[in-house]
């Protein structure tokens, strides 16, 4: 790996001769988590408030988005509609209890009541206290892909590129590491695990490669050439299910052989379901950062993303940056498919993910493409899935409720201006992803 | 002399790109030979039906042909197309024996794949037909969009939405023809949401697209599972059923084809003719296409390009509508939760290796609807094909497309890029 960084100057190399032909982003050194952008307003930031004022936005975006899906839940029953024409005043109150419940539901779901974990302290029986955080266990759970796909995403756009094949490079990282883990036969768990992970991350990165590759020598637009492969993925998946070499012996449905237990990704407590894979992803959420902040590489893929000429013209390989970044990016979505195959269904099947690789936009957005940010948005859309089960079972109202909200509180993220213009206050333009490609041009 | 002499240096690239192709046809020449041919048991004949229907004014015979020499025959054909690359100035023409050498390979594959079977040829293109509707739809909402300079990767819900809103009214109404309009009018509002997006908040179109994408597949999924799961009544629409014209239905081969659709699909035919006569022969086009490539030219000569692009992106919705109407009442019936399973990418695509065009985005689309009807056809003769390898053609040839590896195709300039006066 050629990714080491420079000797500890503290501060990163800076980039010479990148001012003449850079018009208007410059590229200054950044602390760990800094807006994308210098913004285009000439709006100072201060630290102190920035802070807060960077999370302004996401924040109101998901309250948005909250409410939003309270009107959804009100508007989608008939029983309450009725009521609404009968008895408006009544029809208030009810339409405030359903919405209450649901969300009271969806969020003891995923966290656990109060209640519980007061009794299971009170009991002293320490099943009794792992079983009261099996909630949380299982929002960090549903939260684990989520921090990788995140990533993925939150790395390219970065770099200026839209990695929207997440959903296929997870397909090939579960596919590759499956098959290393109910494939070798009798290696110690410490040899077979990382090596199971580590094909998951190349499978991943085969299919992140391909895009990166295609990008620097043909121009091809990466977000064509990732939703395409998205597709191919599925095939292929659906091919190798039915083929003798990988499917389980003695079976007609698209399934693979169990893993082995020396491959499988043991949980962290035992008795709850959440597994060191999500540790391994706060581990990758902590070498992103480090790979963007404090390596000579990652200065050139944020350099390549703010400003390609001047990279260029500074004497960076945009080839090599955008295959490596690309390569990488496909390698962390690659990482969320392992780490599901080997930690929690421990077998291979059609359908393994219910969109994460899109989630990852969401997450990524959300985030403000800084690792942190990913690690905390990926937690609270894993919160909202976790949740999102009880809350069905409790109140009727389908889980897909929070695909609706995801999918609201991207376009909050991604349009500030519009939190503005329903709050009428002033929030930051900036949003994390102006530096990324628009449309199909490269 | 000085003829060769000028044309070597400048077609460096092209000789190269020359040489692959030839490459790629010898290869195709030999997978025919060494796959196709040996794999045949020299005296098996291959049985092509070329009638469809129950009571055609002709009957044609069914057409028996000897399996390995056809193929031997299109082997030929393709190591030709291979010498000719080679040999030839072909120049511009390297298309027309594109063209050849996949027809040619294709003839070849049906013959090897349905040997010592039958295979209704008729029945296969009238499935082509109908797999290719709802993605030429979804290929004609891109084209009217990103002609208009507003990257549309939402037609995949649109799709789903229109299908949803035409089943639930279709079924309420009782009329189907009010379920169209429905999913029309839905298409239109998703696609005016994606416009106020990308236009009004400067949204990053892939954003939105994929906002819209998510939204739909999440509302419908939600609005299935919480109201139409509970009242199966809302979910039994009406259908549009074939509508056979008179005696150009009775035509042998094509009647079958072109003639027996239902009203999608003269939609389809009617829907090419006019967007390809609006885009091209208009003013209206001329202005939409002016706004695609260069809006600030547009505006200066006092074309309101906003307002064009708002206009083209709900137009291009309410065709992906009418397109989702397809997949229920033109169909299947009832609406099942995600039924339209990746076809809006597929219409992308088909956009993409259709240059842009309506024209274009047809074909492309009717290669992509053969090689799925192909696929349902393979697996019920159990070939040794894998049929997931056809499903993947469509995307893997729109890749092989934009990375220009066998002819570039040129997208409208300003696609993607939201326009700000200055």
């Amino acid at each position: 790996m050629s990714d080491q960084p420079r000797p500890p100057e503290g501060l990163e190399p800076p980039l010479p001769a990148a001012e003449p032909a850079a018009p208007e982003p410059t590229v200054e050194p950044e602390p760990e988590v800094s807006e994308a952008v210098p913004t285009a307003a000439g709006e100072p930031s201060r630290r102190g408030a920035g802070l807060l004022r960077r999370l302004l936005v996401p924040a109101l975006s998901v309250f948005t988005a909250l409410v939003f899906g309270a009107f959804i839940i009100v508007l989608s029953d008939p029983d309450l509609l009725a009521l609404w024409t009968s008895d408006p005043l009544a029809a208030i109150g009810e339409s405030l209890a359903a919405v209450g419940d649901a969300y009271a539901a969806l969020f003891t779901g995923a966290l656990g009541s109060p209640q519980a974990y007061l009794d299971a302290f009170a009991s002293g029986d320490i099943d009794q206290i792992i079983a009261a955080f099996n909630p949380i266990s299982e929002s960090l759970l549903a939260a684990t892909p989520l921090i990788f796909t995140g990533l993925s995403v939150a790395l390219g756009f970065r770099a200026g590129l839209f990695n929207i094949g997440g959903e296929g490079q997870f397909y090939l990282g579960a596919m590759f590491a499956g098959f290393v883990g109910f494939s070798f036969l009798g290696l110690p768990w410490f040899i077979h695990l990382p090596l199971a992970v580590a094909v998951g991350f190349l499978g991943g990165a085969l299919w992140g490669f391909i895009p990166g590759f295609l990008k620097a020598r043909t121009g091809a637009h990466e977000v064509i050439v990732t939703i395409m492969l998205n597709y191919v993925a599925y095939r292929l998946l659906d091919w190798v299910l039915r083929e003798s070499w990988y499917q389980r012996p003695g079976r007609s449905d698209p399934i693979s052989s169990p893993v082995e237990p020396t491959a499988v990704l043991p949980p962290i407590i035992e008795g709850l379901r959440v597994h060191w894979g999500f540790v391994l992803a706060l581990l990758a959420a902590a070498f992103v950062s480090w790979l963007l902040f404090r390596s000579t590489l990652g200065f050139e893929f944020r350099a390549v993303g703010l400003n390609p000429s001047a990279a260029r013209y500074a004497g960076m390989n945009i080839s090599r940056t955008l295959i490596l970044t690309m390569a990488i990016c496909g390698g962390l979505a690659g990482l969320a498919g392992a780490t599901e195959i080997l930690g929690v269904s421990k077998v291979v099947s059609p359908g393994i993910s219910p969109g994460y690789g899109f989630d990852g936009i969401a997450v990524a957005l959300l985030g403000g493409s800084s690792p942190i940010g990913v690690v905390l948005s990926a937690i609270l859309f894993g919160v909202l899935r976790a949740g999102a089960t009880p809350m069905q079972s409790a109140t009727g109202i389908p889980i897909d409720l929070v695909v609706v909200i995801q999918a609201l509180v991207i376009m909050f993220v991604a349009a500030p201006r519009l939190i503005r213009e329903i709050y009428r206050i002033r929030v930051p333009e900036t949003t994390g992803t102006e530096i990324m490609a628009q449309g199909w041009k490269s | 002399m000085s003829a060769t002499t000028a044309a070597v240096p400048r077609s460096a690239g092209i000789n190269r790109r020359a040489l692959g192709l030839s490459i790629f046809y010898f290869f195709l020449a030999a997978v025919i030979m060494l796959v196709f041919v040996s794999g045949t048991s020299p005296d098996a004949q291959t049985i092509f039906v070329l009638n469809l229907g129950t009571a055609p004014i002709v009957t044609l015979p069914e057409v028996a042909v000897p399996s390995t020499m056809t193929m031997t025959l299109m082997a030929a054909v393709c190591a030709f197309c291979g010498a000719m690359q080679l040999t030839r100035a072909v120049g511009a023409k390297w298309a027309i024996l594109l063209t050849i050498a996949m027809i040619a390979f294709i003839s070849a594959f049906l013959t090897w794949a349905a040997a010592e079977k039958s295979m209704n040829l008729v029945g296969v293109f009238q499935t082509t037909l109908f797999r290719a509707v709802p993605i030429t739809f979804g290929a004609f909402s891109g084209v009217l969009c990103e002609r208009a300079g507003v990257v549309n990767i939402a037609i995949e819900g649109m799709l789903l939405s229109g299908a949803f809103a035409s089943a639930v009214v279709a079924s309420v109404t009782a009329s189907p023809w009010l379920g169209v309009i429905a999913a029309v009018i839905v298409g239109g509002l998703l696609a005016w949401v994606l416009a106020i997006l990308a236009i009004r908040y400067v949204v990053n179109q892939i954003i939105a697209g994929t906002v819209i994408n998510l939204f739909a597949a999440g509302m419908t999924n939600f609005l299935y599972s919480r109201v139409l799961a509970g009242n199966p009544d809302l979910n039994v629409p009406p259908r549009l059923g074939p509508i056979s014209i008179p005696i150009l239905s009775d035509l042998p081969i094509v009647g079958p084809i072109l003639f027996a659709g239902n009203f999608f699909v003269y939609a389809v035919f009617v829907l090419v003719v006019v967007i390809h006569f609006a885009l091209f022969h208009t003013r209206y086009g001329l202005r939409v296409r002016s706004v695609g490539e260069h809006p600030r030219a547009a505006d200066t000569v006092g074309i309101n390009v906003n307002f064009t692009r708002y206009r083209n992106v709900v137009l291009g919705g309410m065709v992906a509508g009418l397109g989702g109407a397809y997949f229920t009442i033109g169909s299947t019936g009832s609406f099942e939760q995600e039924m339209t399973a990746g076809r809006g990418f597929i219409g992308l695509a088909a956009m993409i290796f259709g240059g842009w065009t309506p024209v274009g985005a047809f074909l492309a689309s009717l290669v992509f609807g053969f090689a799925d009807a192909l696929q349902s056809r393979l697996s019920i003769l159990g070939s040794a094909v894998p049929s997931e390898f056809l499903l993947m053609v469509p995307y893997i040839v729109t890749i092989i497309v934009v990375a220009g590896l066998v002819g570039r195709v040129r997208m409208p300039e300003a696609d993607g890029t939201p326009y700000v006066k200055e």
